[in-house]
């Protein structure tokens, strides 16, 4: 993903109702207005009353203004806030298990203990790694694993936060 | 109090000052049809499903208050779908009732089971699926403030049988006359802000080509009269949108007409040549816009609208003044009394428009007698024969272009149309509504042959449960307005618009079904069958008038083309623009 591409997607953060069908409201609102999701994570939050969506949208496929607007027509839908790209703390795991021959695995293992990542499990030439971080992070390291050979791979979408010296708005 | 969820649903919408409901009864909904026998409220038992929707839309529109609708599960539900799709593009308030299979049942592919609140969650402005009995009041009160307020709109409500069944132990339920809504996702904001309206009337002050742009928002905030002092105080032209004919009188010398695809010349110019576009309650539908980036390209914009997804949707707006029309021009008013109206000089403005609207007034070949009528004729004849606020209710197609154009609509509140869906066959049922919301008043349907056909069975409905409506039948035999595009792009090659010159008889139709009907054939018998029509008030009437199928609906900017490349009716082709 470059650099430009990147600051094309924001995330919204649409704090929803705690209800049956209240994801797929907001799922076929993208779907029928021709927006992009570039990823999802969907969760409770601390109010049991309320949810929390966690949506990457590509800029490009529509304006944020419009997304934003659309999104809070949903009686559903109790707060939207929009994460500028670089103004929020936003992390994603990733799980994956790579083919890894043992001569290798001191190179793998070395680099994911300088991203912060943990082994998960080993196996005859195989390991299962869990690394949290940055999107970009998660990209670049998925990029480095890649050529070892990857056999199955999940990611679980952004979460984020607004950076605590930014206003909410 | 105990009462069963059943009843509780008949008695909420009783406190909701529900008079009239439309509907058809089925298996999923039946325990709520035995409470309405004790009911206030007049049920009024449709033919189909589809037509129970257009009615009550006909009702809101012609009312104001919401239309209700209750019908039973699975095809009922589908049936209804047009309807509510057709109230979500017009901003029709209404609540649609719907039967669903028993809570335990759902997701078994039960008899008649089918995910309506999946299905029309699209199409809705909110729907709710009800599971317990004890809810059934609060959603009820929510359905009809979300379906009333803000920007108004179709809310529908499934109700499972358990719950509403004395027969099932789900159905248990004690009323309370105190119940609060809960919706901490929805506050429609009715407010203007004052420093966007000074923004505005600055621009408004500055302009020396404005033209007041009126969209159905307009009807929807009860606006229509603070539009007219606005309008008056400023001088500034009006045109009246397809969903907002009446907001403004068409007999007023501001009234410039229907912009858009079939509107008057001046209204479609005056528009593109403007300095400023002030868009009321309007949402710049590609039906009014033409080619987007050939339209009004020198006008700066002011866009009022209650929704603020609409603000900048289409085209971004210079000021953007989110909130209720009429706040928003009683703002404008009260600002433009204390400042005035602005220096600008606008009178070479006005005489551009005045020059227009001489040389481009709406025409046709008149009628030669013993020949076809000419729609067009039928329609003035009509006009000079009703009372100047009868409703006029129409389908779709070339005729409701026609009656657009050629009535003059002096009131708010008496042209009911589909406007942004476009739905064939809207017309004989949205009179019925329209009527039942208004007995007092004459209804006249302005349908087309192929519309009457897909929904003239609620002649029955009207018949049996005395409602008289009066049907003028503009029957071409054709499907015109697709006729006139294969006319127009293909070469005049007539694919599957032909539908029949004899068959049905509408006439023996129309009879069969209880209504007093004619059939006119000759422009010399039509003024004598509006008087006979006019004199039959204990049932419907229909008029079966034949009309010419070669007449095409002018102006028209074709599909693909900018609204400066406007054609006109051929014998002004040569006129300057």
């Amino acid at each position: 993903m470059t650099v430009e591409s990147e600051h094309r997607n924001h995330t919204l953060v649409v704090t929803v109702e705690n209800k049956a069908g209240v994801l797929a409201r907001v799922a076929s609102l993208f779907a029928r207005r021709a927006f992009n999701i570039k990823s999802l994570a969907v969760a409770p939050t601390d109010d049991e009353g309320l949810s929390r969506i966690s949506i990457v949208v590509d800029g490009a496929s529509a304006p944020l203004e419009q997304v934003v607007n659309q999104l809070n027509k949903l009686i559903n839908v109790v707060h939207i806030q929009d994460l500028q790209p670089g103004h929020a703390v936003e992390r994603e795991l990733m799980l994956v298990t790579v083919t890894v021959e043992p001569d290798h695995r001191d190179d793998i293992v070395e680099k994911l203990d300088r991203a912060g990542g943990k082994v998960m499990s080993v196996g005859i030439d195989a390991m299962m790694l869990s690394l949290v971080g940055a999107p970009d992070r998660i990209d670049a390291f998925e990029d480095f694993l890649r050529p070892y050979g990857i056999l199955d791979l999940q990611r679980t979408g952004r979460v984020a936060l607004a950076n605590l010296d930014e206003p909410i708005d | 109090m105990k009462l069963d969820g059943g009843q509780a649903l008949i008695r909420s919408l009783e406190l909701e000052g529900v008079e009239v409901m439309f509907g058809l009864p089925g298996g999923a909904i039946l325990p709520v049809y035995d409470p309405i026998i004790d009911s206030s409220i007049r049920h009024i038992l449709v033919r189909h499903e589809q037509g129970a929707g257009h009615m009550a839309e006909g009702y809101a529109h012609a009312t104001g208050r919401p239309g209700v609708a209750m019908v039973t599960s699975g095809p009922a539900a589908t049936n209804i779908v047009t309807p509510l799709c057709d109230a979500y593009l017009d901003s029709v308030p209404m609540v649609v009732i719907t039967g669903q299979v028993p809570t335990g049942s759902i997701g078994t592919d039960a008899f008649q089971e089918c995910d309506t609140t999946g299905m029309t969650s699209g199409i809705t402005k909110h729907n709710f699926l009800v599971t317990e009995a004890q809810d059934i009041p609060r959603t009820i009160k929510e359905a009809f403030h979300i379906a009333t307020t803000g920007r108004p709109g179709p809310v529908l409500v499934d109700i499972p049988k358990d719950i509403v069944d004395p027969r099932s132990p789900n159905s248990a339920m004690e009323w309370s006359d105190d119940v609060e809504m809960d919706l901490p996702g929805y506050q429609p904001d009715t407010s203007v802000d004052p420093a966007a309206i000074q923004a505005a009337v600055a621009l408004m002050q500055a302009a020396e080509r404005p033209v007041l742009y009126i969209g159905g928002g307009i009807l929807k905030a009860r606006a229509a009269e603070v539009l007219r002092e606005l309008a008056e105080l400023t001088g500034f032209h009006v045109v009246t949108t397809l969903m907002a004919r009446g907001a403004f009188p068409d007999s007023h010398e501001l009234c410039l007409g229907m912009p858009g695809m079939h509107g008057n010349f001046t209204a479609v110019t005056a528009m593109q040549e403007s300095d400023l576009l002030i868009a009321l309650g309007s949402r710049f539908d590609d039906r009014v816009t033409g080619r987007l980036d050939g339209f009004a390209v020198d006008a700066k914009i002011i866009h009022v609208d209650i929704d603020p997804a609409e603000l900048g949707k289409v085209r971004r707006p210079d000021v953007a003044i989110q909130g209720d029309c009429r706040v928003a021009i009683e703002a404008m008013v009260e600002l433009l009394r204390v400042q005035g109206v602005g220096e600008a000089d606008r009178h070479a403005w006005r005489s551009r428009i005045s020059g227009w609207q001489e040389r481009f007034p709406l025409t046709y070949e008149p009628s030669v007698p013993g020949e076809a009528l000419k729609p067009q004729f039928v329609i003035e004849k009509l006009r000079d024969a009703t009372p100047d606020d009868t409703i006029v209710a129409s389908g779709v197609g070339q005729h409701q272009m026609w009656a657009s154009q050629y009535w003059t609509f002096d009131h708010p509140y008496t042209w009911i149309n589909s406007g942004g869906l476009g739905t064939m066959g809207f017309s004989i049922p949205a009179a019925i509504g329209a009527k039942a919301g208004c007995p007092d008043k004459t209804v006249w349907a302005i349908d087309g042959d192929g519309c009457f056909q897909m929904t003239a069975q609620e002649l029955v409905t009207a018949t049996v449960e005395n409602i008289p409506i009066k049907v003028a039948l503009l029957n071409n035999s054709y499907l015109g307005m697709v006729r006139q595009w294969q006319d127009m792009f293909y070469d005049e090659r007539h694919s599957e618009v032909f539908l029949s010159k004899d068959v049905p008889d509408y006439k023996g139709w129309a009879e069969a079904m209880g209504c007093f009907a004619l059939r006119v054939d000759d422009p010399d018998e039509v003024e004598d069958a509006i008087a006979q029509a006019n004199e039959v008030n204990d049932r419907p009437v229909v008029i079966d008038f034949r009309t010419e199928a070669r007449e095409k609906v002018y102006p028209m900017v074709a599909s693909g083309t900018t609204n400066s490349d406007l054609l006109v009716h051929p014998s002004q082709e040569d006129q300057p623009r």
